[in-house]
C-alpha cells in the first residue's frame, strides 16, 4: 500500500511527509518527523498530552489523521518558545513549579495558550474547565492553574 | 555507615536549602525537549508487541508461532520457552524481596495465564502493522479455568486455585492443602481483651476498597539493543535503572555488567515503575533479532496488565474511654495481591494504627492471590487502604464520644518515644504539630452549609533509605557535575543540586545535576519509599563534604600551610587564623583551574547505605458537598498538612502534598476497575477509569510542618508518599458528616452514595 504525500506547515516552517492512511498526526509528528514533544498518554483523546493546534484549533493529535494535515498549519510545543525566549506560559510553569514529571506539560502549555488566545482574562473556573481535557497525575492541578492565571496577567500587562 | 548528621547544620543559616529556585531540568520539560521512554529512536529499530491472554484464568496447552514466524517482516518471537524457569525463593533487590519464579511468570505466562492481559508471547517486526498482524497469527490453545476475583471468594475452601504449590506462610502447623492465601502476618502489643474491657465505647466496622491504578500519564516504554556478543543496552522509563538491570539480567541469564540501563525522563511512576514488564521481552527479542527493539504499552495494556494497588476487605474494632483515650484496637486486613503473592498487606498492617499511641493493639493481615494483574507499589503501598478504615472508625468514635476529631486524635497521638505496634520506638515525629496546625488553620473554622460536611484524617508512612551513590565531578572552570542514581520524578535534581550548592558554598547554577546510567555509578536502590531527597541527598552531602576536604587540601598545598589551618567558607578556601594578611582566599574556580598541578582532577564520591529515615505524618482537612439528588460528592475545600522534616525546595514539597491529595480524591470518589463476569476489564481507559481532572478539584492548600529528622544532615524526612494516606479517610468522614450516613466502601461514586442516602432515608 503506497503512502500519502502530505504538505503542511509546522511551527511556521513548510514541512512534508509520507504517511500511511491509518497513521495519526501524532504518529507522524513523533515517529516520522521526530517531534517527540507531543506525548502519547492514551491514543484515545482522553489525556490531552498530545495537544497541538491545527489551523488555530486545539486538537488531540492522536484523533487527527496524518493526511488531514494537508495544507493546514500545525503548531506544537517545539514552536512555543521564540529563539531563546520562553513563552510567558512556559516561564510561569517553571516559576510556579507547575510540573513534576513533566510528561503532561507540553499538552497543558498548548491547551493553556489556546485558552489565553480566546480569553486573555480567564477566571479560575474557566481555566479549570478549559484544561479539563488534560490529565496530570502529579500536581493536583493547583500550581498549573496558578501558573496559567499568572501568565494571563503578565500577558495582559505586556 | 553514614552518620554524617550534625545538629549544628540544622541550626546554621541556610542560603539555598529552603528556597524556591527554578528547577535545573525545567526548560527541557516546558519545550518538549525532555526525552521520555517512548521518545527514543534508534536506527534499524524494530517494533515489539505483546500478545495477551483474553482469559482471566486458563491453562496454556500449546502455542503455535509457526504462521507468525513465516510472515515477512517478522524478526523475532518469544514465549515463556525463551526464558529459563527460576526457583521460588525470595532474593533481596535493594529494599525489596523478589521472587523470580513469580517474576518470570508475570512477564510471560508459563503454565497458565492468570489474568486477562497476561503476556503470552511477544513479537518484533519491521513496523507496527506487521507486528500486529503477527500477533493475530499466533495460535494459543487455552483451557479456560474458573477464575476468582475477590479476597473472600479466593479464601473460601473450595475456591479455584491459582497456584497448586502455594501453602500459606505464617500459620502453624503448615497447611496440608494449598490455597490462595500466600501469607498471614500479625503484629500485636499488650492485652486486647483487657483493653476492650476498659473501653466505654467500642465501634467495629467492615470496609471494602477496590484496586486503583497509579495512573501515570506516560505508559511503560523501552528500547533494547543487544549485540551479537551479548552486550546489551536498555533505555527505559523506570523508577530504578539498577533494579531493572538486576531483574532483566536474572530473567535473561546475563551478567549485570553486560547490561547498561539508561533511565529516560519518567512520566510519573508512583510505585508502578518499580517492576519490569516490557524490558525483559524487548531484550529477549533484540537478542534474537540482533536489532534494536522498541516496545511501548497502549493505555489499555497499562490498565489490563500493570500493577494497580490492592483492593481489600477489612475489619476494624477500636475501643475508647469516655474521656477519649483509646484502650484497644484490633484489625484484620485481607489484601488482593493480584495473580502472584506480594500485596502490600504487611506495610498496611504496620501503618494501620501507627499514628496512635496504643497499649493494646493487634493487626492481622492476609496476602491473597486473585485473577487480576499482580499489584505493584502505589505511593505508601498498603498504608492508605488500612488507614482509611482506621481513620473512619476513629472519626465515628470521636462523634460518639462528642469529641472534636482533632482533639480526639491529639489525646491519642503517637509522639517521640511512642512504641509502635510493629516494633520500633519513634524518634521525633510531627503528628501533634500537624494536628495543631489543622486546628488553627482558618479552614477548620469556615462555616458549612446544608449538605456539606468536614472530614479530618491523619496518616503515617515510614520512609526508607537504602543503597545510594552520588558523584561530584569538579570541572576545570569550577562548575560541578552532580551525578545521582535515582531517577528524578518530581524535581529531585533541584533538591540534590541545592544541597550540593549549600555545602560547597557556591551559587546553585554552578551545579549541573543529572541522573546516571548503570555504568556511571555504583548500585542505587530505586526512586521510591520517599527516599530520594533523603538518601541521595545524604550521599550528595557526603560527597560534597569530601570535595570540600579535598579543596582545602589543595589550597593548603598551594599555600604551603597545614590543612587544618584552611577553612571552607562561601565557596572559598580561607586561612583560619585571623590577621594573616598575605594569604588571600582562593575560590572553588581558582582551585579547579590548577587542579592538574596540585594532584589531578577533583572528584568526590559517596557510596552509602542511608539509614535513619524518619517517618512523615500528615493531617488532612476536607470539606465536601453531597448532592442529594444525584449522590455526587464535590470537594469544596482541602488543606493538607504534613511534617517534611525539612523542605529543601518547598514548592516541590507542596506539589507532592497537592498531587497525593488529588490522587486520594480520585481513589475516594471515582476510581475503580469494572470487570465482567468472565474477569475481563471493562474500563481500561481514561474515559471510563476516570482520574480527577482539573475541574473536579479545588485549590489544595498546604501547610508544611518541619520537625527535623535528626538522622539527616538537613533534617529531611521524605514527603512523597504520606500525602496519599489521609485523603480517603478524610473524605469518607466528610461525606458521613454531610449525609449522616457512614460509608465503608470505596469509591464513593454517585450511584453508591445515592443508594446509601436513599436506603438511609427509607429506614429512618
Amino acid at each position: 500500500m503506497s503512502k500519502h504525500h502530505v504538505t503542511t506547515t509546522i511551527n511556521g516552517d513548510p514541512a512534508e511527509f509520507l504517511c500511511s492512511t491509518e497513521q495519526t498526526l501524532l504518529d507522524v509528528l513523533r515517529d516520522v518527523l521526530y517531534l517527540t514533544g507531543s506525548k502519547e498518554g492514551c491514543a484515545s483523546g482522553d489525556c490531552g498530552a498530545c495537544s497541538v493546534m491545527l489551523d488555530g484549533r486545539l486538537v488531540c493529535a492522536c484523533l487527527v489523521l496524518g493526511v488531514e494535515a494537508q495544507g493546514k498549519r500545525i503548531e506544537t510545543i517545539e514552536g512555543m518558545a521564540h529563539g531563546d525566549k520562553l513563552h510567558p506560559l512556559q516561564q510561569k510553569f517553571l516559576e510556579h513549579a507547575a510540573l513534576q514529571c513533566g510528561v503532561c506539560t507540553p499538552g497543558f502549555l498548548i491547551a493553556a495558550k489556546a485558552l489565553l488566545e480566546r480569553n486573555p482574562d480567564p477566571s479560575e473556573t474557566e481555566v479549570r474547565y478549559w484544561l479539563a481535557g488534560n490529565l496530570c497525575r502529579c500536581t493536583g492541578y493547583d500550581k498549573i492553574v496558578r501558573a496559567v492565571i499568572d501568565a494571563a496577567k503578565e500577558m495582559r500587562a505586556a | 555507615m553514614n552518620d554524617i548528621t550534625n545538629q549544628s547544620v540544622l541550626e546554621r543559616h541556610l542560603k539555598i536549602v529552603g528556597t524556591r529556585p527554578l528547577r535545573p531540568d525545567g526548560v527541557d520539560k516546558v519545550t518538549g525537549r525532555a526525552q521520555f521512554g517512548a521518545d527514543i529512536h534508534l536506527p534499524n529499530m524494530l517494533v515489539g508487541k505483546v500478545l495477551r491472554s483474553p482469559h482471566a484464568h486458563a491453562r496454556i496447552k500449546s502455542i503455535d508461532i509457526s504462521k507468525a514466524q513465516a510472515l515477512p517482516g517478522v524478526k523475532a518471537i518469544v514465549t515463556a520457552a525463551d526464558f529459563s524457569d527460576l526457583p521460588s525463593e525470595f532474593i533481596p533487590a535493594g529494599e525489596m524481596m523478589v521472587n523470580f519464579r513469580d517474576m518470570t511468570r508475570n512477564i510471560m505466562a508459563r503454565e497458565k495465564a492468570l489474568y486477562e492481559g497476561h503476556a503470552v508471547a511477544a513479537v518484533a517486526a519491521i513496523n507496527e502493522a506487521v507486528a500486529n498482524q503477527a500477533l493475530n497469527l499466533i495460535e494459543v490453545d487455552y483451557e479456560v479455568l474458573p477464575h476468582v476475583m475477590d479476597v473472600d471468594e479466593a479464601m473460601a475452601p473450595d475456591a479455584p486455585l491459582l497456584h497448586d504449590n502455594m501453602f500459606t506462610i505464617g500459620v502453624e502447623p503448615k497447611p496440608a492443602k494449598p490455597s490462595n492465601i500466600a501469607k498471614r502476618v500479625e503484629f500485636a502489643l499488650g492485652d486486647l481483651a483487657a483493653g476492650f474491657a476498659k473501653a466505654d465505647v467500642v465501634i467495629e466496622r467492615e470496609f471494602l476498597t477496590r484496586p486503583v491504578h497509579q495512573g501515570y500519564i506516560e505508559p511503560h516504554a523501552c528500547v533494547a539493543r543487544v549485540s551479537e556478543d551479548g552486550q546489551a543496552e536498555l533505555w527505559c522509563t523506570t523508577q530504578g535503572q539498577f533494579i531493572v538491570r538486576g531483574f532483566c539480567a536474572k530473567l535473561l541469564g546475563m551478567e549485570v555488567s553486560k547490561l547498561k540501563v539508561t533511565p529516560s525522563e519518567i512520566g510519573g511512576g508512583f510505585g508502578g515503575k518499580t517492576v519490569v514488564y516490557l524490558e525483559p521481552l524487548a531484550l529477549a527479542l533484540s537478542r534474537k533479532a540482533c536489532q534494536p527493539v522498541k516496545m511501548v504499552m497502549s493505555r489499555t495494556e497499562v490498565f489490563r496488565a500493570t500493577g494497580p494497588t490492592s483492593g481489600a476487605r477489612m475489619w476494624v474494632k477500636i475501643g475508647a474511654t469516655k474521656d477519649g483515650r483509646i484502650t484497644a484496637a484490633d484489625a484484620v486486613l485481607k489484601y488482593q495481591a493480584g495473580a502472584f503473592q506480594g500485596s502490600p498487606v504487611q506495610p498496611g498492617c504496620m501503618c494501620a494504627f501507627a499514628p496512635y499511641d496504643l497499649e493494646n493493639v493487634r493487626v492481622v493481615g492476609y496476602d491473597v492471590v486473585v485473577n487480576r494483574p499482580k499489584v505493584a507499589a502505589y505511593r505508601a503501598p498498603g498504608g492508605p487502604i488500612a488507614e482509611y478504615a482506621v481513620e473512619s472508625v476513629i472519626d465515628e468514635l470521636a462523634l460518639r464520644l462528642k469529641l472534636d476529631p482533632i482533639e480526639f486524635r491529639l489525646k491519642n497521638a503517637a509522639k517521640e518515644g511512642t512504641k509502635a505496634a510493629y516494633g520500633p520506638k519513634f524518634g521525633p515525629i510531627g503528628l501533634v504539630e500537624t494536628l495543631k496546625a489543622a486546628r488553627e488553620h482558618p479552614h477548620y473554622a469556615t462555616p458549612l452549609k446544608k449538605n456539606q460536611g468536614r472530614g479530618v484524617a491523619s496518616g503515617f508512612w515510614f520512609n526508607i533509605g537504602g543503597d545510594t551513590c552520588a558523584t561530584l565531578n569538579l570541572g576545570e572552570d569550577g562548575t560541578v557535575s552532580l551525578v545521582a542514581g535515582t531517577p528524578d520524578i518530581g524535581g529531585s535534581r533541584a533538591s540534590l543540586a541545592m544541597m550540593a550548592a549549600e555545602e560547597l558554598g557556591v551559587p546553585l547554577d554552578k551545579i549541573r545535576p543529572s541522573i546516571g546510567d548503570t555504568s556511571s555509578l555504583g548500585y542505587n536502590f530505586l526512586t521510591g519509599g520517599s527516599r530520594v531527597t533523603f538518601s541521595s541527598g545524604m550521599a550528595v552531602v557526603e560527597a560534597a563534604r569530601d570535595m570540600v576536604r579535598q579543596l582545602r587540601e589543595r589550597a593548603a598545598r598551594m599555600w604551603e600551610v597545614p590543612v587544618d589551618s584552611v577553612i571552607w567558607e562561601d565557596g572559598c578556601a580561607r586561612i583560619a587564623e585571623a590577621g594573616v594578611a598575605e594569604f588571600k582566599s582562593m575560590s572553588l574556580a581558582e582551585i579547579a583551574k590548577t587542579a592538574g598541578k596540585t594532584g589531578g582532577p577533583i572528584v568526590a564520591n559517596a557510596a552509602i547505605n542511608a539509614t535513619g529515615a524518619g517517618p512523615s505524618l500528615a493531617t488532612h482537612v476536607v470539606d465536601v458537598e453531597v448532592d442529594p439528588e444525584t449522590g455526587k460528592v464535590t470537594v469544596l475545600r482541602y488543606t493538607a498538612i504534613q511534617d517534611a522534616g525539612k523542605a529543601v525546595h518547598p514548592s516541590y514539597v507542596e506539589g507532592q502534598m497537592q498531587g497525593g491529595a488529588v490522587q486520594g480524591i480520585g481513589w475516594a470518589l471515582n476510581e475503580e476497575y469494572i470487570y465482567d463476569a468472565k474477569g475481563r476489564l471493562e474500563n481500561p481507559g481514561f474515559l471510563d477509569y476516570r482520574i480527577p481532572v482539573c475541574s473536579d478539584v479545588p485549590m489544595i492548600d498546604t501547610v508544611i510542618v518541619e520537625v527535623p529528622n535528626p538522622r539527616h544532615p538537613y533534617g529531611v524526612r521524605g514527603v512523597g508518599e504520606t500525602p496519599i494516606v489521609p485523603p480517603m479517610g478524610a473524605i469518607a468522614n466528610a461525606v458521613a458528616h454531610a449525609t449522616g450516613v457512614r460509608f465503608t466502601e470505596l469509591p464513593m461514586s454517585p450511584p453508591r452514595v445515592l443508594a446509601a442516602i436513599d436506603t438511609a432515608a427509607a429506614t429512618r
